[in-house]
């Protein structure tokens, strides 16, 4: 997984928790710094695919790893 | 913030399972860049209280799944028994716990956050005789005019 700048456990919550603290999280970052979330709900696969289409950040990497969800997504 | 687009929600109940879809839209939208804006009406109203005690009924709801196949033991009848709705909600909060599902309280305040607007139908307060002290912060009191004003100019309209 490429480099990131700064990390969101999203593990154990449920829609729409996670999008909402990735965007929180977002909210704090300069743009261009890649934020990797990690996640558990099987819906934010598609669900932060659909986050990046509609708010223009970008989806860099989207993978499961051990059950878990991973993301790099970077602040437009 | 004109070419931002616009969801419009009416939220008219106030039950603890009908609670979450007004706040889960509203909060995902907001978070998408949507201008959100909830009008509270009638029963939605419970939803703007400090004290969120809302309840969840299997009265007159076949589609709830109930709990180790309580619909079996109790015919409808049962499930107007005293205390049954109390022990819905109780099992409906811990499984929503377990699920890692937003506490209510939170999701709204994730929605005040988000900058949603949360509009209370002034008529019903009126009607029902509700004290507004017992209200959040940070609402607005309003008529269905001032729904309009905004929904007119909505990409989305909900009503739940």
């Amino acid at each position: 997984m490429a480099d990131f700048d700064q990390e969101l456990d999203a593990s154990g919550l449920n829609c729409p928790l996670p999008i909402l603290r990735a965007k929180k999280t977002l909210n704090g970052m300069e743009s261009g710094k890649v934020l990797h979330i990690i996640a558990t709900d099987p819906g934010s696969v598609k669900d932060f695919e659909a986050f990046a289409n509609q708010t223009g950040n970008e989806l860099m990497e989207s993978k499961e790893v051990g059950g878990k969800f991973e993301f790099l997504i970077k602040k437009a | 913030m004109s070419d931002e687009k616009k969801l419009a929600i009416i939220a008219t109940k106030g039950s603890l399972d009908w609670a979450y879809p007004p706040f889960i839209l509203a909060s995902t939208a907001a978070a998408l860049g949507y201008e959100t804006e909830i009008f509270f009406t009638f029963y939605g109203l419970q939803l703007l209280k400090k004290d969120l005690d809302l309840e969840v009924t299997p009265l007159g709801n076949p589609g709830m799944p109930m709990p180790m196949g309580m619909d079996k033991w109790f015919p409808v009848v049962g499930l107007a028994l005293p205390g049954m709705q109390g022990m819905m909600t109780s099992m409906m909060k811990k499984k929503m716990a377990s699920k890692g599902v937003a506490d209510l309280a939170e999701l709204r305040e994730l929605c005040q956050e988000a900058e949603v607007k949360l509009i209370a139908c002034q008529m019903t307060v009126d009607l029902f005789e509700m004290n507004t002290s017992e209200f959040i912060d940070g609402i607005e009191y309003a008529g269905a005019a001032r729904f309009f004003e905004f929904a007119g100019t909505s990409d989305i309209c909900l009503y739940i």
